[in-house]
């Protein structure tokens, strides 16, 4: 285990809730309606909070929109340098994603790998129109050339730092919080 | 975590890594089914089918997995190579390794072939079939299918049905059978029945009916044909009148059973035409379930290079 500090909390309930509502409201606005448009949570924290957006635009369009789930672990770009083969998850879209406006949504957007994984397994699936991206938190330090449509909250940190999304579903408690990683070989 | 080098059979393996490489399958099987049957995560990576023996089906299915998870594939019929030649099976895997290979998958007439391969060469080894004593991507299959089918392999009441003697996918179906909780029968002919067979902790039965009362799945054998001139049975209708399973047969088991058989089947003789194409088999689907467990297994034992965990 990686030994770690809790540093600082920089979202709460009250605060997740509203930059949710606030990408709800931008998403609708930015495609005109919701008419195309199939969200789809990245495992495993993305799941809770694309099921959230869609509650909260059924809340303010009075529409439902189709939610999927996907999980990239065959496409990531590291697995010869794990050391055991990562757990296996299903991938659940449950519409035909070809010609739709496709919202991905993810916790945190950090390099920008598991994204690109997250792109290359949709083509794999389906030919969308267009694809957007949605995130809770964007900590920078990109890798590749792949930028948010939608930030929750933008917060600049350190390569040793860890962003962690806890949500109730999972983590029994709605929070963002900053980790220190104290292993001085990093 | 599944930490083996190699797949060798079901009887080393705990009822946790059996369940690891069922999980691991199912998000295989999604692949399989839609339009773009190809993920990229054994790019680079090369597997050898090693084939001693004739076979089709289990081939082919390792060859399609691996090329669904993009890694390059090698079929060597050992009738077509340096085997007749004399080389040593040491040799052949020396060889390979040689070539870059990761993953050799075999199949030999001799029972333990792939354990000894495996010892001798730092590729990984997948056991396809050895001699009368394992067939675990077979049966592997066979208790995915009864999962997907039944929700769960405890407490079933499985009915293996024909040829046990010879039968490796018997003996490996035993194995994943016992340590995942179900209750085995195995039925056959007296001389096609391994004595101490119930040391496995199996139910013995003779007759037919009796062995499917109340069954929850029927595993049925291939008999194989070369049998009858060693033999083991008189006629292949006597067979059939024996231990044939028929529509009227199949009444006795639970009213959702299911029919599984590994194929190639020989219709009219173990299993009616009607049985194999009716509402219980599963037969076809076991097929596709194939691909998805040895895509699972390609993918579980190529992991493993620097010490790392991901992290966000």
């Amino acid at each position: 285990m990686v030994p770690m500090i809790e540093k600082a909390q920089i979202m709460d309930e009250d605060g997740m809730r509203r930059a949710l509502t606030r990408i709800a409201h931008e998403i609708i606005e930015k495609n005109k309606g919701v008419d195309n448009i199939c969200l789809v949570g990245i495992r495993t924290r993305g799941i809770p909070l694309a099921e959230r957006l869609v509650k909260k635009v059924l809340e303010i369009e009075g529409k439902s929109i189709p939610i999927g789930v996907i999980d990239i672990t065959l496409y990531r770009d590291d697995l010869t340098t794990l050391s055991y083969h990562p757990v296996l998850h299903n991938t659940d879209l449950p519409i035909d994603i070809t010609g739709k406006t496709v919202v991905l949504v993810d916790d945190v957007l950090y390099t920008g790998r598991t994204t690109r994984a997250a792109l290359d397994a949709i083509f794999d699936i389906g030919r969308p129109a267009s694809i957007q991206l949605a995130v809770l938190v964007d900590r920078g330090h990109r890798e590749l050339p792949i930028r948010p449509d939608y930030v929750g909250k933008n917060v600049p940190s350190s390569r040793k730092e860890i962003v962690a999304v806890h949500v109730k579903e999972t983590d029994g408690e709605d929070k963002v919080i900053i980790n220190e990683n104290t292993d001085a070989t990093l | 975590m599944f930490k083996r080098k190699d797949l060798l059979g079901l009887a080393e393996l705990t009822p946790e890594e059996i369940n690891f490489i069922l999980d691991t399958a199912r998000p295989m099987k999604q692949i399989i089914l839609r339009d773009i049957k190809k993920v990229p995560t054994l790019r680079g990576k090369s597997v050898v089918n090693l084939f001693y023996e004739p076979s089709t089906r289990t081939r082919t299915s390792f060859e399609l997995a691996a090329k669904y998870m993009s890694a390059d594939s090698v079929n060597i019929a050992a009738s077509t190579s340096s085997v007749v030649k004399g080389e040593s099976l040491t040799d052949t895997g020396i060889t390979l390794t040689s070539m870059g290979c990761d993953i050799v998958v075999i199949r030999h007439r001799e029972s333990g072939a792939p354990a000894f391969l495996a010892r001798n060469i730092p590729a990984r080894v997948i056991n396809a079939g050895d001699g009368t004593h394992e067939h675990p991507t077979q049966a592997l299959l066979d208790l995915f299918t009864m999962r997907e089918k039944k929700g769960g392999i405890k407490g079933l009441t499985v009915t293996i049905l024909g040829d046990i003697l010879f039968s490796r996918v018997a003996r490996s179906n035993i194995w994943g059978l016992t340590k995942l909780g179900a209750k085995v029968r195995v039925c056959g002919p007296t001389t096609l029945m391994p004595r101490q067979i119930e040391e496995l902790g199996v139910e013995v039965y003779h007759n037919i009916d009796e062995a499917l009362k109340d069954a929850d799945v029927i595993n049925v054998l291939r008999i194989q044909l070369e049998r009858q001139d060693k033999g083991y049975f008189p006629t292949t209708r006597e067979y059939s009148r024996l231990f044939g399973l028929t529509k009227e047969r199949l009444e006795k088991a639970k009213p959702d059973v299911l029919v599984l058989h590994p194929g190639p089947m020989n219709r009219g003789i173990e299993i009616a035409p009607e049985v194999a194409d009716g509402l219980h088999s599963a037969i076809n689907e076991q097929v596709t379930n194939g691909v998805a467990v040895r895509m699972a297994l390609l993918y579980l034992l190529t992991g493993g290079g620097a010490i790392g965990e991901a992290v966000n």
